[in-house]
Protein backbone atom coordinates (compact mmCIF):
# COMPACT_ATOMS: atom_id res chain seq x y z
CA UNK A 1 0.00 0.00 0.00
CA UNK A 2 1.31 3.38 -0.75
CA UNK A 3 1.53 5.21 2.09
CA UNK A 4 2.93 8.46 0.28
CA UNK A 5 1.56 9.90 -3.26
CA UNK A 6 4.28 11.29 -5.54
CA UNK A 7 3.25 15.19 -6.39
CA UNK A 8 4.57 16.50 -9.79
CA UNK A 9 3.88 19.57 -10.90
CA UNK A 10 5.91 20.67 -14.39
CA UNK A 11 5.24 23.95 -16.02
CA UNK A 12 5.90 24.81 -20.25
CA UNK A 13 9.09 26.30 -18.31
CA UNK A 14 10.44 23.96 -16.32
CA UNK A 15 9.31 20.98 -13.37
CA UNK A 16 8.63 22.80 -10.69
CA UNK A 17 8.05 20.36 -7.84
CA UNK A 18 8.40 16.51 -7.56
CA UNK A 19 8.13 14.77 -4.13
CA UNK A 20 6.45 12.54 -2.16
CA UNK A 21 3.95 13.90 -0.14
CA UNK A 22 1.19 12.53 2.48
CA UNK A 23 -1.72 14.76 1.31
CA UNK A 24 -2.35 17.32 -1.95
CA UNK A 25 -5.12 19.76 -1.62
CA UNK A 26 -6.05 20.74 -5.19
CA UNK A 27 -8.06 23.80 -6.58
CA UNK A 28 -10.53 22.14 -8.87
CA UNK A 29 -12.68 23.52 -10.80
CA UNK A 30 -15.75 22.36 -9.18
CA UNK A 31 -14.28 23.11 -6.22
CA UNK A 32 -11.63 22.48 -3.77
CA UNK A 33 -10.18 18.76 -3.37
CA UNK A 34 -8.04 16.96 -0.96
CA UNK A 35 -6.41 13.91 -2.74
CA UNK A 36 -4.90 11.09 -0.15
CA UNK A 37 -3.13 7.89 -1.30
CA UNK A 38 -5.03 5.26 -2.86
CA UNK A 39 -7.28 7.64 -4.60
CA UNK A 40 -9.22 6.17 -7.43
CA UNK A 41 -7.87 6.98 -10.91
CA UNK A 42 -9.09 10.97 -11.40
CA UNK A 43 -8.79 13.01 -14.48
CA UNK A 44 -9.87 16.73 -13.54
CA UNK A 45 -9.00 20.10 -14.43
CA UNK A 46 -7.87 22.76 -12.15
CA UNK A 47 -8.42 26.69 -11.57
CA UNK A 48 -6.38 28.83 -10.17
CA UNK A 49 -5.67 28.87 -6.78
CA UNK A 50 -3.42 26.97 -4.02
CA UNK A 51 -2.21 24.26 -4.00
CA UNK A 52 -1.30 22.72 -0.53
CA UNK A 53 0.72 19.45 -0.25
CA UNK A 54 1.07 17.99 3.08
CA UNK A 55 4.22 16.71 3.85
CA UNK A 56 5.26 15.32 7.80
CA UNK A 57 2.87 17.51 9.18
CA UNK A 58 4.28 20.57 7.25
CA UNK A 59 2.26 22.17 4.58
CA UNK A 60 3.66 23.79 1.35
CA UNK A 61 1.88 25.94 -0.43
CA UNK A 62 2.31 26.64 -4.17
CA UNK A 63 0.41 29.42 -6.26
CA UNK A 64 -1.06 27.65 -9.34
CA UNK A 65 -2.44 28.68 -12.71
CA UNK A 66 -5.08 26.35 -14.58
CA UNK A 67 -3.81 22.89 -15.48
CA UNK A 68 -5.43 19.38 -15.30
CA UNK A 69 -4.39 16.99 -13.18
CA UNK A 70 -3.87 13.19 -13.58
CA UNK A 71 -4.65 11.12 -10.10
CA UNK A 72 -3.70 7.78 -9.81
CA UNK A 73 -3.88 5.65 -6.59
CA UNK A 74 0.15 6.66 -6.00
CA UNK A 75 1.06 9.76 -8.09
CA UNK A 76 -0.91 13.25 -8.68
CA UNK A 77 0.72 14.76 -11.98
CA UNK A 78 -0.20 18.00 -12.35
CA UNK A 79 0.23 20.06 -15.99
CA UNK A 80 -0.61 23.95 -15.52
CA UNK A 81 0.81 27.19 -17.15
CA UNK A 82 1.65 28.44 -13.83
CA UNK A 83 3.27 26.71 -10.56
CA UNK A 84 5.28 29.03 -7.60
CA UNK A 85 6.00 27.84 -4.29
CA UNK A 86 4.95 30.14 -1.78
CA UNK A 87 8.40 31.53 -0.82
CA UNK A 88 9.23 31.82 -3.90
CA UNK A 89 6.26 34.74 -4.84
CA UNK A 90 7.76 37.86 -5.07
CA UNK A 91 4.50 40.47 -3.78
CA UNK A 92 6.24 43.46 -4.72
CA UNK A 93 6.29 42.29 -8.52
CA UNK A 94 2.99 40.43 -8.48
CA UNK A 95 1.38 43.58 -7.33
CA UNK A 96 3.29 45.28 -10.27
CA UNK A 97 2.24 42.63 -12.91
CA UNK A 98 -1.37 43.21 -11.61
CA UNK A 99 -1.58 46.94 -11.81
CA UNK A 100 0.22 46.56 -15.44
CA UNK A 101 -2.33 43.54 -16.30
CA UNK A 102 -5.39 45.93 -14.75
CA UNK A 103 -3.95 48.97 -16.93
CA UNK A 104 -3.52 46.91 -19.91
CA UNK A 105 -7.34 45.81 -19.58
CA UNK A 106 -8.71 49.15 -20.08
CA UNK A 107 -7.25 49.75 -23.17
CA UNK A 108 -8.39 48.55 -26.20
CA UNK A 109 -7.57 45.17 -27.39
CA UNK A 110 -8.37 42.49 -29.58
CA UNK A 111 -9.97 38.89 -28.03
CA UNK A 112 -7.08 37.34 -27.88
CA UNK A 113 -5.08 39.99 -26.24
CA UNK A 114 -7.80 40.25 -24.06
CA UNK A 115 -7.33 36.57 -23.26
CA UNK A 116 -3.90 36.77 -22.81
CA UNK A 117 -4.05 40.00 -20.05
CA UNK A 118 -6.90 38.40 -18.67
CA UNK A 119 -4.75 35.24 -18.12
CA UNK A 120 -1.58 37.26 -16.52
CA UNK A 121 -4.07 39.07 -13.95
CA UNK A 122 -5.40 35.92 -12.89
CA UNK A 123 -1.85 34.57 -12.45
CA UNK A 124 -0.48 37.79 -10.30
CA UNK A 125 -3.96 37.97 -8.31
CA UNK A 126 -3.54 34.50 -6.91
CA UNK A 127 0.28 34.56 -5.98
CA UNK A 128 -0.69 37.77 -4.43
CA UNK A 129 -3.75 35.83 -2.85
CA UNK A 130 -1.17 33.04 -1.97
CA UNK A 131 1.51 35.10 -0.22
CA UNK A 132 -0.97 37.13 1.73
CA UNK A 133 -2.98 34.34 3.10
CA UNK A 134 0.29 32.23 3.80
CA UNK A 135 1.50 35.21 6.04
CA UNK A 136 -1.37 35.56 8.60
CA UNK B 1 48.21 40.16 -63.13
CA UNK B 2 46.66 41.60 -60.44
CA UNK B 3 48.95 44.74 -58.52
CA UNK B 4 49.98 44.39 -54.69
CA UNK B 5 47.31 47.55 -54.74
CA UNK B 6 44.62 45.25 -55.45
CA UNK B 7 45.62 42.13 -53.28
CA UNK B 8 45.52 44.82 -50.42
CA UNK B 9 42.36 46.09 -51.36
CA UNK B 10 41.09 42.38 -51.16
CA UNK B 11 42.30 41.10 -48.23
CA UNK B 12 40.63 43.80 -46.49
CA UNK B 13 37.10 43.48 -47.87
CA UNK B 14 37.49 39.53 -46.74
CA UNK B 15 39.01 40.75 -43.09
CA UNK B 16 35.31 43.13 -42.71
CA UNK B 17 33.34 39.97 -43.82
CA UNK B 18 34.67 37.76 -41.60
CA UNK B 19 34.69 40.08 -38.88
CA UNK B 20 30.51 40.21 -39.67
CA UNK B 21 30.55 36.55 -39.94
CA UNK B 22 32.47 36.13 -37.03
CA UNK B 23 30.28 38.26 -34.59
CA UNK B 24 26.75 36.86 -36.52
CA UNK B 25 28.37 33.13 -35.18
CA UNK B 26 28.68 34.48 -31.62
CA UNK B 27 24.94 36.39 -31.79
CA UNK B 28 23.85 32.42 -32.55
CA UNK B 29 25.52 31.20 -30.65
CA UNK B 30 24.23 32.54 -27.25
CA UNK B 31 20.84 32.58 -28.67
CA UNK B 32 21.29 29.36 -29.43
CA UNK B 33 21.96 28.27 -26.05
CA UNK B 34 18.66 30.03 -24.78
CA UNK B 35 16.71 28.36 -27.38
CA UNK B 36 17.95 25.08 -26.48
CA UNK B 37 18.07 25.39 -23.44
CA UNK B 38 14.06 26.57 -23.81
CA UNK B 39 13.29 23.29 -25.32
CA UNK B 40 14.93 21.12 -23.30
CA UNK B 41 12.83 22.34 -20.14
CA UNK B 42 9.78 21.97 -21.90
CA UNK B 43 10.13 18.28 -22.48
CA UNK B 44 9.15 17.17 -18.73
CA UNK B 45 6.07 19.01 -19.76
CA UNK B 46 5.59 17.38 -23.13
CA UNK B 47 6.56 13.80 -21.84
CA UNK B 48 3.80 14.04 -18.62
CA UNK B 49 1.57 15.60 -21.16
CA UNK B 50 2.01 12.58 -23.67
CA UNK B 51 1.49 10.22 -20.83
CA UNK B 52 -1.73 11.94 -19.67
CA UNK B 53 -3.35 12.61 -23.04
CA UNK B 54 -2.51 8.64 -24.07
CA UNK B 55 -4.04 7.38 -20.64
CA UNK B 56 -7.29 9.49 -20.93
CA UNK B 57 -8.13 8.70 -24.65
CA UNK B 58 -7.01 5.20 -23.43
CA UNK B 59 -9.17 5.56 -19.98
CA UNK B 60 -11.69 7.32 -21.62
CA UNK B 61 -13.33 4.21 -23.52
CA UNK B 62 -15.93 5.23 -26.21
CA UNK B 63 -15.40 9.03 -26.04
CA UNK B 64 -14.26 10.44 -29.68
CA UNK B 65 -14.03 14.58 -30.17
CA UNK B 66 -14.45 16.17 -33.30
CA UNK B 67 -10.70 16.98 -33.56
CA UNK B 68 -9.87 12.89 -33.79
CA UNK B 69 -12.38 12.51 -36.05
CA UNK B 70 -11.14 10.23 -39.43
CA UNK B 71 -12.65 11.42 -43.00
CA UNK B 72 -12.72 8.72 -45.09
CA UNK B 73 -12.03 10.92 -48.21
CA UNK B 74 -8.91 13.64 -47.94
CA UNK B 75 -10.11 16.19 -50.65
CA UNK B 76 -7.71 18.73 -49.05
CA UNK B 77 -4.67 19.01 -46.82
CA UNK B 78 -3.01 21.76 -44.82
CA UNK B 79 0.55 22.05 -44.17
CA UNK B 80 1.45 24.09 -41.35
CA UNK B 81 5.45 25.01 -42.38
CA UNK B 82 7.81 26.48 -39.84
CA UNK B 83 10.57 27.87 -41.14
CA UNK B 84 12.83 30.82 -40.63
CA UNK B 85 12.96 34.31 -40.89
CA UNK B 86 16.10 34.85 -41.59
CA UNK B 87 18.52 33.44 -44.24
CA UNK B 88 22.55 32.99 -43.36
CA UNK B 89 21.66 29.53 -42.00
CA UNK B 90 23.31 27.19 -44.24
CA UNK B 91 20.99 24.47 -45.92
CA UNK B 92 18.45 24.41 -43.44
CA UNK B 93 15.62 25.76 -45.26
CA UNK B 94 16.33 24.28 -48.66
CA UNK B 95 16.17 21.22 -46.91
CA UNK B 96 12.87 22.04 -45.13
CA UNK B 97 11.43 23.41 -48.15
CA UNK B 98 12.35 20.16 -50.26
CA UNK B 99 10.21 18.07 -47.68
CA UNK B 100 7.00 20.85 -48.17
CA UNK B 101 7.60 20.79 -52.15
CA UNK B 102 6.07 16.84 -51.63
CA UNK B 103 2.77 18.17 -50.98
CA UNK B 104 0.39 18.46 -53.91
CA UNK B 105 0.50 21.79 -55.15
CA UNK B 106 -3.52 21.49 -55.84
CA UNK B 107 -4.83 20.31 -52.94
CA UNK B 108 -2.79 21.58 -50.07
CA UNK B 109 -3.14 24.85 -48.47
CA UNK B 110 0.05 26.42 -46.78
CA UNK B 111 -0.09 27.54 -43.36
CA UNK B 112 3.87 29.45 -43.01
CA UNK B 113 5.65 30.16 -39.61
CA UNK B 114 8.32 32.12 -40.78
CA UNK B 115 9.21 34.95 -43.98
CA UNK B 116 10.97 32.42 -45.71
CA UNK B 117 8.44 29.81 -46.01
CA UNK B 118 5.96 32.37 -47.10
CA UNK B 119 8.10 33.49 -49.97
CA UNK B 120 8.56 30.22 -51.08
CA UNK B 121 4.92 29.65 -51.11
CA UNK B 122 4.74 32.85 -53.18
CA UNK B 123 6.99 31.56 -55.55
CA UNK B 124 5.81 28.90 -56.38
CA UNK B 125 2.10 29.98 -56.61
CA UNK B 126 1.13 27.70 -53.47
CA UNK B 127 -1.82 28.34 -51.94
CA UNK B 128 -0.84 30.43 -49.11
CA UNK B 129 -3.82 30.17 -46.22
CA UNK B 130 -2.01 32.21 -43.61
CA UNK B 131 1.56 33.57 -42.75
CA UNK B 132 2.25 33.35 -39.20
CA UNK B 133 5.21 35.33 -36.83
CA UNK B 134 7.09 33.98 -34.19
CA UNK B 135 10.10 35.54 -31.98
CA UNK B 136 13.83 34.41 -30.86
CA UNK B 137 11.81 33.06 -27.83
CA UNK B 138 8.74 31.04 -29.32
CA UNK B 139 5.80 32.43 -27.06
CA UNK B 140 2.94 30.32 -26.41
CA UNK B 141 0.58 32.77 -27.56
CA UNK B 142 2.24 32.49 -30.55
CA UNK B 143 1.76 28.73 -31.16
CA UNK B 144 -1.52 29.39 -30.00
CA UNK B 145 -2.76 31.20 -33.13
CA UNK B 146 -1.07 29.03 -35.25
CA UNK B 147 -2.63 25.99 -33.60
CA UNK B 148 -6.01 27.82 -33.31
CA UNK B 149 -6.27 28.48 -37.08
CA UNK B 150 -5.14 25.31 -38.05
CA UNK B 151 -7.88 23.71 -35.47
CA UNK B 152 -10.64 26.22 -37.04
CA UNK B 153 -9.66 25.24 -40.98
CA UNK B 154 -10.13 21.34 -39.43
CA UNK B 155 -13.67 21.74 -37.82
CA UNK B 156 -15.01 23.69 -40.68
CA UNK B 157 -14.18 20.71 -42.71
CA UNK B 158 -12.42 23.59 -44.98
CA UNK B 159 -9.24 20.43 -44.86
CA UNK B 160 -9.36 17.28 -43.97
CA UNK B 161 -5.93 16.51 -42.67
CA UNK B 162 -3.11 18.69 -41.10
CA UNK B 163 0.48 18.15 -41.17
CA UNK B 164 3.73 20.21 -39.86
CA UNK B 165 7.11 20.21 -41.43
CA UNK B 166 9.27 21.41 -39.06
CA UNK B 167 13.38 20.80 -38.57
CA UNK B 168 13.81 18.60 -35.64
CA UNK B 169 16.69 19.86 -33.10
CA UNK B 170 18.60 16.55 -32.75
CA UNK B 171 22.33 18.23 -31.87
CA UNK B 172 24.23 21.23 -32.94
CA UNK B 173 25.69 19.81 -35.81
CA UNK B 174 22.79 17.49 -37.19
CA UNK B 175 18.87 19.11 -37.61
CA UNK B 176 16.83 17.02 -39.58
CA UNK B 177 13.37 18.19 -41.26
CA UNK B 178 10.36 16.25 -40.15
CA UNK B 179 7.30 15.85 -40.87
CA UNK B 180 4.35 14.84 -38.27
CA UNK B 181 0.04 14.69 -38.68
CA UNK B 182 -1.16 17.38 -36.22
CA UNK B 183 -4.70 16.27 -37.44
CA UNK B 184 -7.34 14.43 -36.67
CA UNK B 185 -5.31 13.57 -33.39
CA UNK B 186 -4.84 9.06 -33.48
CA UNK B 187 -2.79 7.36 -31.42
CA UNK B 188 -0.59 9.56 -29.09
CA UNK B 189 3.28 9.17 -29.94
CA UNK B 190 5.97 10.41 -28.16
CA UNK B 191 6.99 13.88 -29.52
CA UNK B 192 10.21 13.80 -28.84
CA UNK B 193 12.14 11.15 -31.01
CA UNK B 194 15.48 10.80 -30.05
CA UNK B 195 16.37 11.14 -26.26
CA UNK B 196 12.96 9.61 -24.68
CA UNK B 197 11.46 8.54 -27.67
CA UNK B 198 11.59 4.40 -27.43
CA UNK B 199 11.56 4.97 -23.54
CA UNK B 200 8.17 6.41 -24.05
CA UNK B 201 7.05 4.84 -26.50
CA UNK B 202 6.81 1.83 -24.75
CA UNK B 203 5.54 3.41 -21.20
CA UNK B 204 2.59 4.47 -23.17
CA UNK B 205 1.53 1.51 -24.79
CA UNK B 206 0.28 -0.50 -21.50
CA UNK B 207 -1.51 2.63 -20.03
CA UNK B 208 -4.72 1.19 -20.09
CA UNK B 209 -6.02 1.76 -16.38
CA UNK B 210 -9.74 3.37 -16.40
CA UNK B 211 -9.69 6.99 -15.27
CA UNK B 212 -13.31 8.85 -13.90
CA UNK B 213 -13.42 12.16 -15.14
CA UNK B 214 -14.58 16.03 -13.00
CA UNK B 215 -16.73 16.66 -14.23
CA UNK B 216 -17.38 14.23 -17.25
CA UNK B 217 -15.03 12.88 -19.75
CA UNK B 218 -16.29 15.29 -22.70
CA UNK B 219 -15.60 18.21 -21.01
CA UNK B 220 -12.14 17.05 -19.55
CA UNK B 221 -10.87 15.98 -23.10
CA UNK B 222 -12.16 18.78 -24.99
CA UNK B 223 -10.55 21.37 -23.21
CA UNK B 224 -7.36 18.98 -22.93
CA UNK B 225 -7.21 17.98 -26.61
CA UNK B 226 -6.59 21.49 -27.93
CA UNK B 227 -4.58 22.31 -25.16
CA UNK B 228 -2.15 19.68 -26.56
CA UNK B 229 -2.35 20.83 -30.15
CA UNK B 230 -0.87 24.34 -29.32
CA UNK B 231 1.33 22.92 -27.01
CA UNK B 232 2.49 20.45 -29.48
CA UNK B 233 2.75 23.47 -31.71
CA UNK B 234 5.00 25.54 -29.10
CA UNK B 235 7.11 22.72 -29.17
CA UNK B 236 7.69 22.16 -33.01
CA UNK B 237 8.18 26.16 -32.56
CA UNK B 238 10.72 25.64 -30.02
CA UNK B 239 12.65 22.85 -31.59
CA UNK B 240 12.50 24.58 -35.27
CA UNK B 241 14.07 27.99 -33.05
CA UNK B 242 17.24 25.80 -31.61
CA UNK B 243 17.62 24.22 -34.90
CA UNK B 244 17.88 27.47 -36.97
CA UNK B 245 20.22 29.35 -34.38
CA UNK B 246 22.39 26.16 -34.34
CA UNK B 247 22.38 25.91 -38.31
CA UNK B 248 23.11 29.46 -38.66
CA UNK B 249 26.16 29.18 -35.77
CA UNK B 250 27.73 26.33 -37.47
CA UNK B 251 27.06 28.64 -41.27
CA UNK B 252 28.57 31.37 -39.78
CA UNK B 253 32.23 29.29 -37.89
CA UNK B 254 32.06 27.82 -41.45
CA UNK B 255 32.49 31.16 -43.03
CA UNK B 256 34.51 32.71 -40.78
CA UNK B 257 36.66 29.83 -41.34
CA UNK B 258 37.18 29.97 -45.58
CA UNK B 259 37.50 33.68 -45.21
CA UNK B 260 40.68 32.81 -42.73
CA UNK B 261 41.79 30.76 -45.43
CA UNK B 262 41.31 33.63 -48.36
CA UNK B 263 43.26 36.08 -46.00
CA UNK B 264 46.40 33.26 -45.66
CA UNK B 265 46.16 32.66 -49.20
CA UNK B 266 46.06 36.01 -50.42
CA UNK B 267 48.50 37.18 -47.66
CA UNK B 268 50.51 34.44 -49.33
CA UNK B 269 50.15 35.81 -52.67
CA UNK B 270 50.69 39.37 -52.10
CA UNK B 271 54.00 38.70 -49.92
CA UNK B 272 55.46 36.93 -53.13
CA UNK B 273 54.21 39.57 -55.46
CA UNK B 274 55.65 42.36 -52.83
CA UNK B 275 59.30 40.04 -53.12
CA UNK B 276 58.99 40.05 -56.71
CA UNK B 277 58.52 43.48 -57.07
CA UNK B 278 61.52 44.22 -55.12
CA UNK B 279 64.16 41.54 -56.78
CA UNK B 280 62.88 43.50 -60.27
CA UNK B 281 63.45 46.78 -58.89
CA UNK B 282 66.95 45.76 -57.46
CA UNK B 283 67.85 44.60 -60.62
CA UNK B 284 66.14 46.94 -62.70
CA UNK B 285 68.92 49.23 -60.87
CA UNK B 286 72.28 47.24 -61.04
CA UNK B 287 71.81 46.78 -64.76
CA UNK B 288 71.14 50.27 -65.34
CA UNK B 289 74.36 51.03 -62.97
CA UNK B 290 76.06 48.28 -64.77
CA UNK B 291 74.76 50.21 -68.22
CA UNK B 292 76.08 53.39 -66.71
CA UNK B 293 79.73 51.93 -65.30
CA UNK B 294 80.22 50.96 -68.55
Amino acid sequence: MAATLKLEIVTPEAKIYSEDVDMVTLPGIEGEMGIYPMHISLMTQIAHGEIVAKKGGVDHYLATGEGFVEITGDRVAILTDMAIKADDIDEQKAEEARKKAEARLAEKLTDEETATVQAALLHSLTQLNVKRRNRR
Amino acid sequence: MPSTRDIRRRIKSVKNTAQITKAMQMVASAKMRRAQQAALAGRPYATLMNEVLAAATAGAGEFTHPLMEKRAVVKKRALILITTDKGLCGALNTNLLREAAKWDKDTTVFICAGKKGAQWAGRLKRELAAEFTYKDTPQFAEARAISKFAQDLFLSGQVDVVDVVYTNFINTLVQKPEQRQLLPLGEIKALEAGLEGESQGEKLGEATREYLFEPVAATVLGNLLPHYLNYQVFQFLQEAKASEQSARMVAMKNATDNAKQIIKDLTLEYNKLRQANITKELLEITTAQMAMGN
